[in-house]
C-alpha cells in the first residue's frame, strides 16, 4: 500500500507529450463529425443534405491524404513522462495500423456515397424521420417525402473515428472505448431504413443487445488480464507472461473472454448469430458499411491483440483460432446454401469470409499479417459493391432481395447482371478477381503451419462457390418472373461507388502486386 | 477481510447478469442485466487494483462507467422507438427477421 500513498502524495502532474501529427486522421474525422452535428442544428433543412455530404466527403478524403503522408511512421504515443505512465504508448501508429486506417477510410468514402444515393428511392435509402412511429399517418406521408434523417452522416463519421482508433489501440481499455465509439453509432444506423422500418428497428435492437452483451465479455476479459499483468498495455501483458507469478487461469480466461468480444464484432461463428438478421434489417448502404469497415477494424484489433500481446502464447490460442475459423467457414458455406434471399446469402458469405481471414492468422509471420491486411481490403471493396448492387433491383415497396425475383435479370439489364456476376465470382474466389488473389495469399501464408486447415478452407470455399454460382445461373439462364422487378438507374453517387468497387475487384485480381508489396512493406508492429 | 472474496462476488454478479441476458424477455430487463455485468467488471477492476497495489484499475472503472452511461442513451432510444410501435418491449415479440 505504501507506494499507493506515495503516488497520491506526489502532486506534480506532468503533461504527457502526444504526437498530434500522427493522430491527425482521427482528429480530422472526429472534427468533421462534430461539424456535422453543428450543421444539423444550424443549417436549414433544404440545404442540410448537401452540406452534410460535403463535410463527410471532405473529412474522409482529408484523413485519407494524411494517412498517406504518414506512411512509414513508427511511433507510439503518448510518450511516458514522469510517473503518469498509465496511458503511455497506448496508441501505436505503425505500418499495420496505417494500412488498416487507410483501408477503413477508403471503404467509408465509398459507403458514404452509397448512403447519399438519392435517385433509386424517393429521398434516399435512409428514413425521413426516425422518430415518427412506424405505420402512423405521418410515417406513410414521409415514406415518399423528399426528406432524409441527415444525422446518418455524423453518425457514420463517429463510427469511422472509432474504427480508426480500434486497430491502433495498444491499450485494452482504449481498445474498449474505441469498440464502443464504433458500435454505438452503428446500432442507431441499423435502425434507419426507409422501407420495412419495423425490420430495421428490430435489427437495431438485436444488434444493440447482443453487442452490449459481447462488449461486457470483452471488458471482463480485460479485468482478468489486468489482474494477471497489473497493466492493460499489450506489450506489458506480453512481458508479464514471462515475469508474472500469478495463475495462468487469469491469463487464459482473460484472453478467451477478450476474444469473444472481438470475434463477435468480426462476425465469426459461433458468435455470428446477430450478423444475418442485422445485415438484412439494416438499410442496404449501412449494411455495406458494416460488412466492410467493421470487419477491417475488428480484424485489425484481433491481429494486434494476438500478434503483439500474445505472440508467446501462440501454442495456446492457435487451436482456438483453428476451431473458430473452421466453424465460421462451415456455418457460412452450409447455411448460405439453404437461403432464398440474396441479402441473407451475402450475410452468410461474410461469415464464411471471416473464417477465411482467420486462416491467415494461424501463423505469426510478417507474411500472414500482410495477407490478412490484403484480404480485408479486397473483400471490403467487393462486398461494398455487392450490397450496393442490391439497391438497384427494386419492387414497388423496396428492394427485391428474394432470389426468385432475380431470375432472368440478364435479359432485363445485362449490365447489372454482368457486374453482379463479377462481384459474385470474386467472392467465390475465381481467378482474375481480387477474391482469388486474397484467398491465395491467405492460404499460402497459412500453408506451412496449418496445412489441414487450408484444405478445409478450400473445401468450404468450393461449397460456398455453389451458392454464388447459383445466383449467376439464375440471372442468366432462368425465365424472368411475370411482374419482373424494375432496375433503378443509379445517380452519380452510387455510380461512382459501384464503379470503384468493381474496378478495385478486377484490378486487384489482374494486377495485385503493387498493393501486395505495400501490404508486406506495412506489415510491422511497433509497441 | 481477504480481497479475493470480492473477486468471487464479482464473478457471481457477472454470471447472474449473463444468465439474465439469456433468460429474461423484457428488453429493459435484458439491458439492466448487461449493466449488471459491466458493474461486476468494475468491482473486479477495483479489487485487482487493491490486490496489485496500483491505481490503474480504479481509473479504468471510470472509463467503464462513462461508456456504460453512453450505452444507456443509445439503448433506451432504440427500445423506446420499438415500444412506440409495438406497445411491447418483449424481445420475443421482435421476431420478424426469421428465415
Amino acid at each position: 500500500m505504501t507506494h499507493l500513498l506515495l503516488a497520491a502524495g506526489n502532486t506534480a502532474v506532468s503533461t504527457p507529450s502526444v504526437s498530434y501529427h500522427a493522430l491527425a486522421p482521427i482528429f480530422i474525422v472526429l472534427g468533421a463529425a462534430m461539424l456535422g452535428v453543428l450543421v444539423e442544428a444550424a443549417v436549414p433543412r433544404a440545404e442540410r443534405f448537401t452540406v452534410q455530404l460535403m463535410v463527410t466527403i471532405v473529412g474522409l478524403v482529408a484523413a485519407l491524404v494524411v494517412v498517406g503522408l504518414l506512411h512509414g511512421t513508427r511511433t507510439t504515443t503518448p510518450s511516458p513522462t514522469g510517473n503518469d505512465a498509465f496511458f503511455a504508448g497506448s496508441l501505436s501508429i505503425d505500418g499495420v495500423g496505417l494500412f488498416l486506417q487507410g483501408t477503413v477510410l477508403a471503404l467509408a468514402l465509398v459507403a458514404a456515397l452509397l448512403v447519399s444515393e438519392r435517385s433509386v428511392d424517393v429521398g434516399s435509402p435512409i428514413v425521413a424521420s426516425a422518430a415518427v412511429v412506424v405505420g402512423s399517418a405521418d410515417d406513410r406521408r414521409l415514406t415518399t417525402a423528399d426528406r432524409v434523417q441527415t444525422e446518418v452522416f455524423p453518425l457514420m463519421l463517429f463510427a469511422v473515428s472509432g474504427m480508426l482508433i480500434f486497430p491502433i489501440a495498444n491499450n485494452l481499455i482504449l481498445m474498449f472505448v474505441a469498440l464502443e465509439v464504433l458500435s454505438l453509432p452503428l446500432y442507431l444506423m441499423a435502425g434507419l431504413a426507409r422501407r420495412r422500418r419495423l425490420l430495421s428497428q428490430e435489427a437495431s435492437l438485436k444488434y444493440f443487445l447482443l453487442g452490449a452483451f459481447a462488449s461486457a465479455f470483452f471488458l471482463y476479459g480485460l479485468a482478468l488480464l489486468y489482474g494477471y499483468a497489473d497493466t492493460v498495455d499489450l506489450p506489458g501483458i506480453f512481458t508479464a507472461q514471462q515475469t508474472s507469478g500469478k495463475s495462468d487461469v487469469l491469463l487464459y480466461t482473460g484472453l478467451a473472454l477478450l476474444l469473444v468480444g472481438l470475434l463477435f464484432k468480426a462476425s465469426v461463428a459461433p458468435f455470428h448469430n446477430w450478423t444475418v438478421d442485422v445485415y438484412v434489417g439494416a438499410p442496404t448502404p449501412v449494411t455495406a458499411f458494416m460488412a466492410s469497415c467493421t470487419k477491417v477494424a475488428a480484424f485489425g484489433a484481433i491481429l494486434r491483440v494476438l500478434f503483439v500481446g500474445f505472440s508467446s502464447a501462440e501454442w495456446n490460442w492457435r487451436p482456438v483460432i483453428w476451431a473458430v475459423a473452421i466453424a465460421s467457414m462451415v456455418v457460412g458455406a452450409v447455411l448460405g446454401l439453404t437461403q432464398t434471399d440474396i441479402k441473407r446469402i451475402l450475410a452468410y458469405s461474410s461469415i464464411a469470409h471471416a473464417g477465411f481471414i482467420l486462416v491467415g492468422m494461424v501463423a505469426i509471420t510478417k507474411q500472414s499479417t500482410a495477407s490478412v491486411m490484403f484480404y480485408v481490403l479486397t473483400y471490403g471493396f467487393t462486398t461494398l459493391a455487392a450490397f450496393g448492387m442490391l439497391m438497384l433491383v427494386r419492387d414497388p415497396d423496396g428492394e427485391a432481395t428474394q432470389l426468385a425475383r432475380w431470375s432472368g435479370l440478364a435479359r432485363k439489364s445485362p449490365v447489372v447482371a454482368t457486374v453482379m456476376t463479377v462481384l459474385l465470382l470474386s467472392m467465390a474466389g475465381i481467378p482474375l478477381t481480387s477474391g482469388f488473389t486474397g484467398k491465395f495469399y491467405v492460404f499460402r501464408a497459412a500453408w506451412d503451419t496449418a496445412g489441414p486447415l487450408v484444405v478445409i478452407a478450400l473445401l468450404s470455399s468450393a461449397v460456398a462457390a455453389f451458392f454464388y454460382l447459383r445466383i449467376v445461373v439464375m440471372m442468366f439462364f432462368a425465365e424472368p418472373p411475370v411482374d419482373s422487378p424494375t432496375i433503378a438507374i443509379p445517380g452519380w453517387a452510387a455510380s461512382v461507388a459501384l464503379t470503384v468497387g468493381v474496378v478495385v475487384t478486377i484490378v486487384l485480381g489482374v494486377f495485385p502486386q503493387p498493393v501486395i508489396d505495400l501490404a508486406s512493406k506495412a506489415s510491422y508492429f511497433t509497441g | 477481510m481477504s480481497p479475493y472474496y470480492y473477486l468471487v462476488l464479482s464473478a457471481a454478479l457477472f454470471t447472474i447478469g449473463a444468465v439474465g441476458v439469456l433468460v429474461r424477455r423484457n428488453a429493459i430487463v435484458v439491458f439492466m442485466c448487461v449493466e449488471l455485468m459491466l458493474n461486476a467488471v468494475n468491482l473486479t477492476l477495483v479489487t485487482f487494483s487493491r490486490i496489485n497495489g496500483s491505481l490503474d484499475g480504479q481509473i479504468m472503472a471510470f472509463f467503464v462507467m462513462t461508456v456504460a452511461a453512453a450505452e444507456v442513451v443509445v439503448g433506451l432510444a432504440i427500445i423506446t422507438s420499438i415500444f412506440r410501435t409495438r406497445r411491447s418491449a418483449s424481445v420475443d415479440d421482435a421476431n420478424l427477421l426469421k428465415y
